[in-house]
């Protein structure tokens, strides 16, 4: 009965994503408030049933429904409560019934909290996104409904694969998720102003905040698959160039782009037609990253064929959607004006070529991702591309990126004098050169010259930062003044910046670190045998069997000192699962800030000995780290007062004065 | 069995490079000399591709297939020979399927010049949009009405101050 009503509940907010489509926006067109004012409740109700629908799906996993396809393929009795609720998203009909949930929870949030806006454009904007919902939850009902019934009922639930049985990988998807469905949203916004034909700052005012919060969901997605990457799979990897993480990486480089481009329309009204492409092209880069990723054609085009109704309806869905919005985009944009103007020396230029760069370096990983296929639909052979290619690509390209971002901050908008600027940097400059040299130095073993250039990058974006930030406090003489600059308009957006840039600098160090320098061995070890790595003595005291909830475990004892000092016990675990009888590693972490010692289970290999992985990861901690200060600085630049403000003025409803208006825009 | 447990791979966002089996690679069984040939001997199958697995490499795999593999090329590298020649016995195998790092050749050129392609495009689109910028801030002085309407608004002042982060 339940599952019947999560069914009908997901068909009703099929009916209500129509009604929500149609109506505001042919109101909207035809100047019918009345139409338009559908646009709110339609949104509430559409987000209603997809609650509904979810629920009931986390029921029939909850209370073990194997008579519901989907959990009889996904669930267990066994299985605990936490992975029984993220099994709902294990698999690929539920994971859309959370990407449907999602969008309604986003065009919810918009409804309820653009209040700002005027209702034709709020309109418009619930519009297309109910848009976007139609061809998901479509898709779902007609092709991958997550309540079909299977007949007869099994006594048991084949379970869910292990590898997602993890904390870090039940919250991984709803993060990410959040972050490509959040996307939608300032492309709803590029499309209702393109419709409108009114591309001016206060559109980039508006879809600004949430374009930011949709980028901070993105990079913890993905921050947090790659930490679970990390622990869970047993090699220490933390990155592999995976078509499924690129799927995720592409969008995020394409938001990061836009997130600087929506600040330049907002402050300078520049770049309106780049910043309209952006957000049409970064949502465009979430859904194939989806479908790409849903159809399973990366690993395989044979999967493809394998369901041809999913596979065509996801290629038209796309067409529709990219074709469509390109098509509107080439119709409407050269009548957008080009906007504020600046010198080439300037703050304008430098975010420009950043952009570009952004854009050219998401492109080639989409070339190196679809390279496969490509080849192989020309008959031009099977061939790989894996990481020594990205790595190689991306190591050329990335410093450029590094080196402008350190020079952005530090450049007037408009206009900059080039000497000026010279004078401003050269003390940084000089500083990095002399860090890079020195790094690359005192080691003179291979790679030392990359951690020369990385210590260099890094180096110069934290003196960069720390001269910009030198210079906007010295305009605030004392303390209370610099204190209440933290406070200030626009000091969220500034000191977010400030924040990720940093965090992009920590992240650096970290990636090359580890990839330079981490030590691996590979080893045999009888109980009570010792082995030295990287100044560690770890100690093999033997495997014991350990019963879990829903699966055996040989748990292994190392325990690791250094100069006589024990410093921990790992207890690194290979489970096999009862159901699913795979083998599993879970590795022994002892986690610090500078070092990850990683120790992981192979096999047994008879009389107590097992083979065992040994790994000594330099500044690994650094890379997540990176993400979390990214993502934090995203944070604070979201929660910028002005936008709060802009919200009070609107509230208020009093008109803003023509030098209230210069005001703020001198504001940055 | 396989398929499912890609489909399930699949449905998830970022289910990273994960093969059938996930159990680490045991490398113990491989005896070397010297920390170099070890090192030698990781580098090489970290670039070989486990051909039964979803995306992962020789030196991740568990798969029996990346066991014999693993097996071959070390008998190869004891044997002497060098790592092209033992790359060119895979691809004889294989085909260029088995290399991550695609080689260079005609065929190729494709992807490993198409990003210095890109870039050239992005590099031209900038000249073109900046020299465009520059003309037409060249052609639109302020216009008399926009300034008188500054002035007004700044009271008259004239006094531009330069906006900053």
């Amino acid at each position: 009965m339940i599952p019947e009503l999560g069914h009908f509940a997901l068909i009703l907010a099929l009916l209500m994503a129509l009604v929500l489509a149609v109506f505001p926006m042919v109101g909207s067109l035809n100047n019918t408030p009345g139409w338009v004012a559908v646009a709110r409740p339609a949104a509430f109700g559409q987000f209603t049933f997809l609650l509904i629908a979810f629920a009931c799906l986390v029921n029939a996993f909850l209370v073990n429904d194997f008579s519901v396809t989907y959990v009889a393929q996904h669930g267990n009795t066994k299985l605990p409560n936490i992975y029984k609720v993220s099994a709902v998203w294990g698999a690929h009909e539920g994971s859309l019934l959370l990407w449907a949930f999602i969008l309604g929870g986003w065009t919810l949030a918009v409804a309820l909290f653009a209040r700002s806006l005027p209702d034709e454009m709020l309109g418009r904007v619930l519009s297309v996104m109910g848009m976007v919902s139609i061809g998901f939850l479509s898709f779902m009902l007609f092709t991958s409904n997550p309540f079909a019934r299977t007949f007869p009922v099994p006594t048991e639930g084949r379970d869910l694969n292990p590898l997602l049985q993890d904390f870090g990988l039940a919250i991984h998807p709803p993060m990410l998720y959040m972050g490509y469905v959040g996307l939608s949203v300032a492309f709803s916004f590029a499309i209702a102003a393109l419709i409108g034909g009114k591309l001016d700052t206060s559109w980039a005012r508006w879809s600004r905040p949430w374009t930011t919060v949709a980028w901070v969901f993105l990079t913890i997605g993905i921050t947090l698959g790659s930490w679970w990457a990390y622990y869970e799979l047993g090699w220490g990897g933390w990155w592999f160039w995976d078509p499924v993480e690129n799927a995720s990486f592409m969008p995020w480089l394409v938001a990061t782009a836009l997130i600087h481009s929506l600040a330049v329309t907002e402050k300078r009204g520049a770049f309106k037609r780049w910043t309209v492409l952006l957000a049409l092209l970064a949502f465009s880069l979430s859904l194939l990253g989806t479908f790409l990723v849903r159809s399973g054609v990366l690993t395989s085009v044979h999967s493809f064929a394998a369901d041809p109704a999913r596979g065509l309806y996801i290629l038209v869905f796309l067409c529709i959607v990219i074709g469509g919005s390109l098509a509107l985009y080439a119709w409407r944009a050269p009548d957008v004006s080009s906007g504020g103007s600046f010198n080439v020396l300037s703050r304008e230029t430098l975010l420009l070529g950043n952009n570009l760069l952004l854009v050219v370096i998401t492109a080639f990983i989409l070339l190196g991702t679809l390279a496969p296929l490509i080849y192989d639909a020309l008959g031009w052979g099977k061939i790989s591309v894996g990481f020594p290619w990205f790595n190689t690509m991306f190591i050329i390209f990335t410093p450029f990126l590094v080196l402008l971002m350190g020079l952005g901050p530090l450049t007037r908008w408009k206009h900059h004098d080039a000497a000026d600027l010279l004078r401003q940097f050269r003390i940084a400059l000089l500083v990095s050169i002399c860090a890079g040299v020195l790094a690359a130095l005192p080691v003179f073993k291979e790679g030392s010259a990359y951690a020369g250039l990385a210590v260099m990058l890094s180096v110069w974006l934290v003196t960069t930062l720390f001269l910009s930030l030198r210079r906007r406090l010295s305009y605030r003489r004392g303390v209370a003044a610099i204190l209440k600059d933290f406070s200030a308009r626009g000091s969220g957006s500034y000191y977010g910046m400030l924040l990720a840039h940093f965090g992009v600098a920590v992240f650096t160090i970290g990636v090359t670190f580890v990839t330079l320098y981490d030590i691996e061995k590979d080893i045999r070890m009888a109980p009570g045998e010792e082995v030295e790595l990287a100044g560690y003595t770890f100690r093999f005291d033997g495997v014991e069997s350990v019963p879990g909830p829903n699966y055996q475990a040989d748990r292994g004892t190392i325990r690791v000192f250094r100069q006589d000092r024990e410093i921990t016990t790992l207890t690194p675990e290979k489970r096999t699962y009862l159901v699913q009888t795979k083998p599993m590693t879970e590795a022994g972490i002892d986690a610090g800030f500078t070092r990850d010692i990683y120790v992981s289970l192979g096999e047994a290999l008879g009389g107590g000995s097992w083979s065992l992985r040994l790994y000594y990861k330099p500044f690994v901690r650094w890379i997540w780290l990176g993400g979390i200060l990214i993502a934090l600085g995203g944070i604070l630049a979201a929660f910028d007062k002005r936008y709060r403000l802009a919200v009070n003025r609107k509230v208020m409803a009093s008109p803003a004065t023509p030098k209230d208006k210069l005001a703020t825009q001198g504001q940055t | 069995m396989i398929k499912t447990v890609t489909a399930v791979l699949l449905a998830f966002g970022l289910a990273t490079s994960v093969a059938s089996s996930h159990a680490a690679a045991t490398l113990e069984s491989f005896k070397f000399t010297s920390g170099g040939d070890e090192q030698r001997f990781k580098d090489l199958i970290a670039e070989i591709r486990c051909l039964v697995c979803q995306n992962q490499s020789l030196l991740d795999s568990d798969a029996e297939l990346a066991h014999d593999l693993r097996v071959e090329v070390y008998g190869m590298m004891q044997a002497g020979q060098a790592d092209n020649e033992i790359i060119d016995f895979l691809v004889a195998r294989y085909g260029d399927f088995v290399l991550y790092k695609p080689p260079v050749k005609p065929a190729t050129y494709f992807l490993w010049f198409g990003p210095f392609v890109l870039l050239v495009i992005a590099l031209t689109l900038l000249i073109f949009a900046l020299r465009r910028q520059r003309r037409s801030m060249a052609e639109k002085p302020i216009s008399a009405t926009d300034r008188q309407q500054l002035d007004r608004i700044l009271g008259n002042s004239g006094t531009h101050t330069d906006s900053d982060s």
